[in-house]
């Protein structure tokens, strides 16, 4: 219901309706992907699509990602504005070969970009098991050409969506399964929600310690932050990344350069993880500010695994990331 | 007549041209012919629209040709000049260019069918007439893109011929060691699309061929798998001496040359005289001296080109401007070691 001009909106149903507006605005948007049609999509994200946009907008495909991806690409080169479903992000494996070797060189190799976005549920705490669980973030992080998005609210969801969706260049668009339905916000109704690709945000200002992260963690950084205010009196700040790449080093810099301490934390396990890269950047761009090492609060290097007693030993908590923000406003 | 014979020896001459300039050391990387496979390549090419799209191969240079690609084009890619198609950035005929319908292959093979789907998916969705037209070798119809490729295709009933060239070689391998195929045709069955085999050195067929996929394609009636039984003459690149491959089957091959048979036909029909060809032959070989003499005297694009083009915005493409030069600020710091400290860490 709309209220004061706001109208409370799931994480999920933030993302339908970037697509959904992004659909109307502009017909050379389509989607296409697996059960996405007449199903629906496996989170119904795309329920009632077929019925407004009809089959040529909305596209059922085979079992057959990298062809997905493929058509994406082609269709992207014709001047269409494709947005391809992966049902689960870990199912994205097989198009690596169309993600990172022809949509990501397109444009360097032959002048001719690939705009278009490939979105799919990611991460972990839902207890599904080793394959629809991955944060993979971190596989195409070497892969110049790509962009990268995790946004952790419903207005950033949307808003950064519909910036994907207008990209000249690939977006890898991770929307985070565990906040589908538990996040809701009041989104303006009546005000365009358009969110620029690559700038981070202050999730919570704080002056002793910097905490970056995104996706679901920005919620548990948050807790943890709050738990450190009221019983320790140190303010966290927490930097919510929204876009992993391009990676918006001024944001995190210029809060490194404030609070003199940085933990990084996210879901992704930790070898090779992007705490690593934004470690380094900080190192290079504000070794002098800092009066502390780098810490990182990240998964453990392991596959994502099912008991709920493994996966919640494997995912970051919240108590770890108390401990190590205290290590750090200790040191 | 005269059109295809022409694009048949421009193919061959050019790859000769291209051959000559790799051992005078101006080739930057590998060179791939596609000598005996030239008619499969240009039968295909030549049979397609104004609008159609098609997706070579790296044997295909013939079907570029036939398309309008320009010879002198080839030769910068090979050479690597910054007015090269993909200036500089990528080699041999990994170039895209929508005015002529042609979008440029990469090296993991069946992935340029994936993507020429999405060009058949838009003419579709626009409604317009076109077709889309690739290549896939039997080495390449292996991989999973190939297999993904064909499913999407078949599946959604798109406009597209997928030419298979049977050209025996899967590298250094013949595919009879990596495929249990027999009759490459019966491969269409699995995706539920018709197929047709034709002799792959007798450009006639090709086109014939090549034609009525295409038709039937433009018609909306889907894909059609092309079997193109041929030979790969040479090696799998320049450096490939290929002697892996049995003497007889190259020579009972080499006297079905598509180029050699064409012009047998043309001259014993009627169709044009020797000298015709003749005639041919030399302003082929004319024009590509002044390609030749024109792209050699150009050069290798500037190195700071290698940081442009990433993304759509260039800003985005200086990163860190200072990824290969001093850091802003510690301008002074980029020589002079200061000597190792007085006393150790243990003493601050």
């Amino acid at each position: 219901m709309a209220n004061g001009g706001t109208v409370e909106t799931t994480y999920l149903g933030a993302i339908r309706e970037a697509l959904q507006e992004e659909m109307r605005a502009d017909e050379s948007v389509f989607m296409l992907g697996e059960d996405i049609g007449a199903y629906g999509g496996a989170f119904k994200v795309t329920e009632g699509f077929l019925d407004e946009f009809g089959p040529d907008r909305v596209i059922d495909t085979p079992i057959s990602e990298a062809a997905i991806v493929g058509a994406a690409i082609g269709a992207a080169h014709m001047g269409l504005k494709p947005v391809a479903e992966m049902q689960f992000i870990d199912f994205i494996a097989p198009a690596f070969d169309m993600i990172v070797n022809f949509a990501a060189k397109s444009r360097y190799r032959t002048g001719i970009g690939a705009g278009l976005v490939i979105r799919g549920p990611c991460g972990a705490g839902s207890r599904s098991g080793p394959f629809h669980s991955q944060s993979v973030e971190s596989y195409f992080a070497n892969v110049p050409g790509l962009k990268m998005i995790a946004p952790a609210r419903a207005y950033d969801a949307k808003g950064l969506l519909r910036a994907a969706i207008r990209d000249p260049d690939p977006v890898l668009f991770f929307e985070h399964k565990f906040l589908y339905r538990r996040i809701k916000e009041q989104l303006p109704v009546d005000e365009e929600v358009f969110v620029p690709v690559g700038k981070a945000r202050t999730h919570r200002e704080g002056a002793d310690l910097t905490i970056v992260t995104y996706g679901a963690m920005v919620y548990k950084s948050a807790d943890a932050s709050d738990r450190i205010s009221s019983e320790d009196g140190a303010e966290v700040e927490v930097i919510d990344l929204r876009t992993l790449r391009p990676l918006d080093t001024g944001a995190i810099v210029d809060s490194v350069k404030r609070t003199g301490r940085l933990l990084v934390v996210h879901e992704a396990p930790r070898f090779g993880g992007f705490a690593g890269e934004i470690t380094a950047q900080v190192c290079e761009e504000a070794f002098e500010w800092l009066d502390a090492p780098i810490r990182r609060v990240t998964a453990i290097d392991t596959p994502v695994p099912y008991a709920p007693t493994l996966e919640d030993y494997y995912l970051p908590g919240e108590d770890d990331i108390v401990a190590a923000a205290r290590w750090l406003l200790a040191y | 007549m005269r059109t295809l014979y022409r694009f048949l020896w421009l193919t061959r001459a050019l790859e000769e041209r291209l051959e000559t300039i790799f051992k005078q050391g101006h080739v930057v990387g590998g060179l791939y012919r596609s000598l005996g496979q030239e008619a499969t390549a240009v039968g295909c090419g030549y049979a397609l629209a104004h609008g159609d799209w098609i997706a070579p191969s790296i044997r295909d240079l013939g079907a570029l040709l036939a398309r309008g690609v320009q010879p002198r084009d080839v030769l910068r890619q090979y050479t690597a000049r910054g007015s090269s198609l993909c200036a500089g950035k990528d080699n041999t005929n990994h170039f895209t260019i929508p005015e002529l319908g042609i979008l440029g292959p990469i090296s993991p093979l069946g992935t340029q069918l994936c993507v020429l789907n999405g060009v058949a998916l838009s003419f579709r969705t626009r409604r317009e007439p076109h077709v889309c037209l690739t290549f896939q070798g039997d080495g390449a119809s292996r991989t999973g893109t190939s297999h993904e490729g064909l499913a999407m295709a078949a599946a959604l009933n798109l406009p597209i011929v997928v030419v298979l060239e049977h050209n025996r070689w899967a590298f250094g391998t013949p595919s009879t060691a990596v495929a249990a195929v027999e009759n490459w045709a019966d491969v269409a069955g699995a995706y539920g699309v018709p197929a047709v085999t034709v002799d792959g050195n007798d450009v006639l067929q090709v086109y014939d061929a090549a034609t009525q996929a295409i038709a039937r394609a433009r018609a909306g009636d889907g894909m059609t798998l092309v079997v193109a039984e041929t030979y790969r003459m040479l090696g799998h690149a320049q450096h490939d001496a290929q002697k892996y491959v049995p003497e007889h089957e190259l020579s009972e091959w080499e006297d079905h040359d598509p180029i050699q048979s064409f012009s047998d036909y043309l001259i014993e029909f009627g169709f044009e005289s020797a000298s015709t060809l003749e005639r041919i032959r030399s302003d082929v070989a004319a024009h590509l001296d002044a390609a030749a003499d024109e792209v050699l005297a150009e050069e290798h694009p500037p190195a700071e080109e290698a940081r442009t083009r990433v993304y759509g915005d260039p800003e985005l493409d200086a990163d860190v401007p200072w990824s290969r030069g001093p850091v802003p600020g510690y301008e002074g710091l980029t020589s002079g070691w200061r000597g190792r400290p007085a006393a150790g860490l243990e003493g601050a």
